[in-house]
């Protein structure tokens, strides 16, 4: 029997925003990335369009970082040499591209100058072809005087920089201004904040609104995705009704929520009813990873190759077309 | 197609009875148009009246019991596409599949261990699927002698052959399994078997189309326990054809889509076969199917299901109280954090694992986090010296010394100005309680 296909007719769409740029455009990025565009929610593609494929970045620290023992294995070379570690992720684990993190900035830890944070970044550029997400160390005051360094020190490289958020978004507003990179807006798990801190951030600059990736704020798997998860699915519907406050790609770091978790980190021995601890840590990580696929993530910031690699794998798999 | 609620109201008896619990018929019939009641609750119907009102006092997905007793599952009956515009109510059953061809008794034991405890839950794995790939009746047969021999939970059997599946069924059909399934070919026989031995009964077609006239000869041969399999295996067609058939039930009441559906992996590395069924549990499925069997295999989708099956209306909170872990006594340690039933019962194992007896003082944050109720002053110096003192510490220890979370470091001071305790500042996340509590109380 006929059986008639039910559509959504959404007004709007998601903006679209590219990530790097190549020689031609005024930087040095083997090529570029292009974030957003969705007319639909996530993969529904027998209804609109998905035009460019969520994307997997792995992280990166700036200094050794204490991950769980594990990931030795795979880093234990280059976790001292920053840029020979984006370049592993990316030539060996093929991370879209990879977010640095200069954690080292942080005054209760090695304080370094925003000088030393900006050659660490123009080493990471060299090292590596594809665009580049960089964030602070989290501290605002310190973070602040790291921004304008590093933007200038890239400038034309259309760099993702993070994180502005409503109580400090000023700084590192005027320096993606002034250096033309992407900005990471980050709100609490909030919709109102989120579209109050686009409106701040378009009220500097109007050319901004196309450069801001929405950081909805997430939680790992078993320590609070479903309230996580549905702000982001309705900020997408509000986005494809047309909102236009909410209409920017979405960006998330995986890794380093499902990392703090116990799940992840408990040995085999000291929770033996919960399996293998590397396998299920890889698990973790992928299965939050594949929730906040389905609520419309465009940018999943991830932590262990494996989970990497599932990931891009159920993207590919998603990206099938499946229209009637 | 719903009818409103005037429609509904032309059939009913207009004596205003309130045997069905509204005050009026004509509330009744608003209370069924918008979903939110069932036409048996009204004792008075006339036989005309109800076959009039069947379909729209049924739920735009039914609902279909497999299993029996204590592992009973109940799929379908939802009414939401997102969970935030309400909630979802009956949890995707999690299948683990099990291959006549296989170690059967070594499979079905794993199976049976497959449950876990987080976070003061318990997560059962509820659903053994058992298929038949040799061909044989009596293997087959004696395959899920062996797997009910071993479970109590819910059982699939999935045996196209009629023939074949009519032996198994013997066996188990006591315990309701979902018969898999009804296809084209065999659905005739397939519907006699369900219909005789009273078990739910599985229906694929090659497509969405072919499904649903599968679905029209099955119910036009007066059976209705159905739970739907669009055919499709590939990860992204599965989603959109799960999609269409929630929304069709949902949104247009299409009757040929109102039930409860299956799906299953197509992989074979257990972990993308876990991704894979995280999709379809996420975007509808009421039944995943899958070979994984390993405990860290299912635990990450067992809790994906669990937290998407949660009430967003409500955030779970525990009791605020003075809660004891162990034979506690005057000099056992105390700790402080939310009523946030997560961030409780997370501490509280932990507590628990340290081996120490001990106070965990739970104040009252609304049910929200240690750092949202910090965020939003709900959890602040003050509030908790008050519950502190509400909860009786002083007589309780008299060593006037407490914990606080690490993340909220920065109320060590006040704290200890408006309760007069000296608070010691204990790890970020709980799981380092153990070894604080060793270091600091050991
Ligand atoms: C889910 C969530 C929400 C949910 C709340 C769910 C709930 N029932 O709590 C919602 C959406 C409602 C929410 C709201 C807000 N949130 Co909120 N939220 C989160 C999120 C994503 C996860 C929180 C969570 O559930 N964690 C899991 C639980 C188990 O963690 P926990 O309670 O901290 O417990 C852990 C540790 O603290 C420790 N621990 C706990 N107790 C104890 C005790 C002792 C003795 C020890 C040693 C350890 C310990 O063990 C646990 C596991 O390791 C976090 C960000 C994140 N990824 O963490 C933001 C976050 C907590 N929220 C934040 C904010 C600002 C808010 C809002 C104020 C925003 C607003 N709208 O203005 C509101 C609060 C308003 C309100 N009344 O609700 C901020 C807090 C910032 C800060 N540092 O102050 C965070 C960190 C996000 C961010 N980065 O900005 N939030
Ligand atoms: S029980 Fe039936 S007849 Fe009585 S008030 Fe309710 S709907 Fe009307």
């Amino acid at each position: 029997m006929a059986v008639e296909i039910q559509k959504e007719k959404y007004r709007s769409k998601v903006g679209e925003v590219v990530l790097g740029a190549t020689k031609e455009q005024g930087g040095s990025r083997s090529h570029t990335i292009t974030v957003g565009g969705e007319t639909t929610l996530p993969f529904l593609h027998f209804e609109g369009e998905m035009p460019n494929r969520p994307v997997v970045a792995l992280e990166i620290v700036d200094m050794v970082p204490e991950w769980h023992p594990c990931f030795g294995q795979y880093y234990d070379d280059v976790f001292a040499d920053t840029a020979a570690w984006a370049k592993k992720c990316v030539d060996e684990y093929g991370a879209d591209l990879v977010q640095l993190r200069l954690q080292s900035a942080d005054p209760d830890l090695k304080d370094s100058s925003p000088e030393d944070c900006a050659a660490t970044v123009k080493k990471v550029l060299e090292a590596v072809g594809v665009p580049l997400i960089v964030i602070g160390c989290g501290k605002g005051e310190k973070d602040n005087l790291v921004y304008p360094v590093v933007a200038e020190a890239a400038a034309g490289e259309n760099l993702l920089l993070g994180v502005a958020e409503v109580e400090n978004y000023k700084a590192i507003t005027s320096a993606c201004m002034a250096n033309q990179h992407n900005i990471i807006a980050q709100s609490p798990i909030d919709i109102n904040i989120c579209k109050q801190l686009n409106i701040l951030i378009a009220e500097m600059s109007t050319a901004m609104i196309n450069r801001i990736i929405i950081d909805p704020t997430i939680a790992a798997l078993g320590y609070g995705i479903e309230y996580t998860y549905s702000i982001m699915e309705r900020a997408r519907i509000g986005a494809l009704q047309g909102d236009k406050m909410l209409a920017m790609p979405m960006i998330g770091n995986i890794g380093f929520e499902a990392w703090r978790t116990k799940e992840a980190n408990s040995s085999t021995e000291d929770a033996p009813n919960w399996g293998e601890q590397e396998t299920r840590a890889i698990l973790w990580e992928a299965t939050t990873a594949m929730a906040y696929l389905q609520s419309g993530m465009d940018i999943l910031v991830m932590r262990h190759p494996r989970a990497a690699a599932l990931v891009k794998q159920n993207i590919d798999e998603l990206m099938q077309d499946n229209s009637y | 197609m719903g009818l409103t609620g005037l429609e509904i109201y032309k059939h009913l008896p207009k004596t205003n009875c309130k045997d069905c619990g509204a005050p009026t018929c004509l509330a009744f019939a608003m209370s069924l148009a918008s979903g939110k009641a069932s036409l048996d609750a009204c004792p008075h119907v006339t036989e005309e009246g109800k076959a009039a009102l069947e379909s729209a006092s049924a739920p735009p997905i039914k609902l279909v019991k497999i299993g029996t007793g204590d592992y009973e599952l109940e799929l379908g009956d939802e009414t939401e596409l997102f969970r935030h515009d309400k909630r979802f109510f009956h949890p995707t059953g999690v299948a683990v599949l099990i291959s006549d061809n296989e170690d059967v008794a070594a499979k079905a034991a794993a199976f049976e261990e497959l449950e876990f405890d987080r976070v003061g839950l318990h997560y059962i794995t509820d659903v053994v699927a058992v298929k038949c790939d040799s061909g044989d009746g009596a293997k087959y047969k004696s395959a899920v002698e062996t797997v009910a021999g071993k479970t109590e939970k819910a059982m699939i059997l999935i045996c196209e052959d009629p023939a074949l599946l009519e032996g198994a069924v013997e066996v188990v059909a006591a315990r309701k399994p979902l018969l898999y399934a009804a296809t084209a070919d065999n659905y005739e026989k397939m519907v006699e078997l369900a219909k005789a031995k009273n078990c739910p009964l599985a229906v694929r077609g090659k497509d969405l189309e072919e499904t649903a006239d599968l679905v029209e000869k099955i119910t036009a041969l007066d059976y209705k326990e159905l739970v739907l399999d669009s055919g499709a295996r590939d990860t992204s067609k599965v989603l959109a054809d799960l999609t269409q058939i929630r929304r069709s039930a949902i949104r247009k009441r299409f009757r040929p889509f109102g039930y409860p559906t299956i799906a299953f992996t197509s992989k074979e590395d257990p972990l993308e076969e876990v991704i894979q069924a995280g999709v379809y549990l996420s975007k509808y499925a009421s039944i995943v199917v899958l070979k994984a069997s390993a405990k860290e295999h299912l635990l990450p989708l067992l809790t994906w299901r669990q937290n998407l099956y949660t009430d967003p209306q409500k955030p779970i909170a525990v009791e605020p109280a003075l809660y004891e872990v162990g034979e506690v006594d005057e000099n056992s340690p105390v700790y402080c954090t939310t009523n946030f039933s997560l961030t409780y019962f997370i501490v509280e194992g932990e507590v628990e694992n340290s081996r120490i007896p001990s106070y965990i003082l739970s104040v009252d944050t609304g049910g929200i986090s240690v750092l949202t109720a910090y965020a939003d002053n709900k959890f602040n110096g003050e509030i908790i010296a008050k519950a502190m003192k509400e909860a009786g510490l002083d007589e309780k220890v008299n060593h006037k010394k407490i914990v606080i979370p690490g993340h909220v470091a920065v109320l060590q001071g006040t704290l200890e100005e408006e309760s007069g305790w000296e608070v010691l500042v204990g790890p970020r996340e709980a799981a380092g309680i153990p070894k604080f509590a060793k270091e600091t109380f050991g």
